[in-house]
């Protein structure tokens, strides 16, 4: 249901163009760092297991292409997701949780000003387009950390690595990571506002709803990644 | 004239409002009095439609706020104030920010029209120059001073205040008390005020309501409750007595 007035109400004016930088802000450059450091490991992590899987059968050639696979299809998104929700999607529960029980909601209310329209349209918007962002960063540091580990560390053919990689990455993969971190961005921001607003009982109110708001987030960012792969696969 | 018709209220199984019937004469002030816990912010929301009633009819000024869909309630809203119990002030913007804010939302004026607005507001409430200083930053008296001007900021024909002096001092209560008075007669605005403390009632109102277990049981001037020789309003009025 709130999704659906938000979504009406995204092309009902004033138009809080200010207000979405704002949000993107928190939800995208204030992400960055926790992204890109998750990525960088995710992308080493998949290179060290990989070879040492592949190698039992003489595989290892294929460890580029591999990599960068899991990270655009599955990793990437997930990962990216994930982080995001910890990060930003706790603090819009709280934030909008605490306006909640201090009668900050209320006040807009009676200001004329919709809740709706004012709180959870920008931060559904900036989820929406500041994930796929950060998940299209998250896959390309992930890719450069796993050429470190399989190149550099363990010694594979550069040539060969960029080769399996350029060979089996198709942009249609890129593009599933991409619609996946759309609705990760969607559904992290949306359970965040809608957990927040229908905060009761104070600051324990406040606490309950966030972590409920990142186990739920999270939960449905796995589930839902198992869905789209069964969808667009 | 604010009318509130067989009002009734549930939350799940408890019945907070019970055929309540209230009219709230339009250029006063009226004191909503009552137990804690009583329904007395419930009622208050309902008169600005945040609650809707589960039975009856609320009518302000010939409009009967329940019929109305939300896009109507909040071209109603737009002529009331209120200061909520804790002020309720945005943490995330500075005090001139948050008096600006409605202003901003609803009226095309230039930036420094509304910091003029601004001032003029702040300086009603006492407290100018302070535009820059964060909520977390003030007393609580200077809170609800602050956000008395954000509630007055559109210029509303009704204000609503919730416990407006609750956990402040007799000298701050007795200002804030004064700043009601002064603000009231200053606009003839119909004021709607929630409060505990009796010796501030008496100092604002012109007419008290008495809510008792759902209901209003008792409506009248100030001096009516002084004579009155009902069990349930001596009980309230005894501080006085004290």
């Amino acid at each position: 249901m709130m999704l659906f007035k938000a979504l009406a109400m995204t092309f009902v004016p004033p138009f809080r163009g200010r207000n979405v930088i704002k949000q993107m802000e928190f939800v995208g450059v204030k992400s960055l760092f926790i992204v890109v450091l998750t990525g960088v490991f995710s992308g080493m992590v998949l290179a060290l297991q990989s070879y040492h899987g592949f190698r039992k059968f003489g595989g290892e050639s294929l460890m580029g292409g591999i990599v960068a696979l899991s990270l655009a299809r599955e990793m990437g998104p997930v990962m990216t997701g994930l982080m995001v929700n910890a990060r930003a999607g706790s603090a819009i529960a709280a934030e909008i949780g605490t306006m909640r029980v201090t009668e900050q909601i209320d006040a807009l209310q009676i200001m004329a000003i919709n809740p709706i329209h004012y709180l959870v349209v920008p931060r559904i918007w900036a989820g929406i387009l500041m994930v796929p962002l950060l998940t299209a960063i998250n896959i390309l540091v992930g890719v450069i950390g796993g050429y470190f580990v399989g190149v550099i560390l363990l010694g594979i053919n550069s040539g060969v690595y960029m080769n399996k990689m350029v060979e089996m990455l198709e942009l249609a993969d890129l593009v599933q990571g991409l619609v996946k971190s759309i609705v990760f961005g969607l559904i992290l921001t949306l359970v965040g506002c809608y957990k927040g607003y229908h905060t009761s009982g104070g600051a324990e109110g406040v606490g309950r709803a966030t972590t409920e708001a990142v186990v739920i987030s999270s939960v449905c960012i796995l589930i839902g990644t198992y869905v789209l792969t069964s969808l667009l696969f | 004239m604010i009318r509130l018709v067989n009002l009734s209220k549930s939350f799940k199984k408890q019945s907070v409002l019970k055929d309540l019937n209230l009219s709230i004469p339009t250029g006063q002030t009226t004191v909503i009095i009552g137990r804690s816990g009583g329904g007395k912010s419930v009622l208050l929301k309902h008169i600005i439609g945040l609650f809707r009633p589960d039975e009856g009819e609320i009518w302000v000024d010939g409009q009967d706020l329940v019929r109305m869909n939300e896009k109507e309630l909040y071209k109603v809203r737009r002529r009331f104030g209120m200061l909520f119990q804790e002020g309720a002030l945005f943490d995330s913007m500075n005090v001139g920010e948050n008096v600006a804010f409605p202003i901003r939302e609803h009226k095309r004026l230039k930036g420094s029209e509304i910091s003029k607005l601004v001032a003029e507001k702040l300086e009603l409430v006492g407290l100018s120059g302070v535009e820059e200083k964060m909520p977390a930053e003030l007393s609580g008296g200077m809170r609800k001073r602050v956000a008395l001007a954000r509630a007055m900021a559109l210029d509303p024909d009704i204000l609503l205040f919730d416990e407006p002096t609750t956990g402040l001092d007799p000298i701050l209560t007795a200002s804030i008390d004064r700043l009601i008075m002064d603000t009231q007669q200053r606009f003839k605005m119909t004021c709607v005020v929630i409060s505990h403390d009796i010796q501030s009632v008496f100092r604002i109102a012109h007419n008290i309501a008495l809510l008792y277990e759902g209901k209003i049981i008792v409506e009248g001037t100030p001096q009516v409750f002084q004579q009155s020789s009902d069990p349930i309003v001596r009980e309230f009025l005894s501080p006085l007595c004290r």
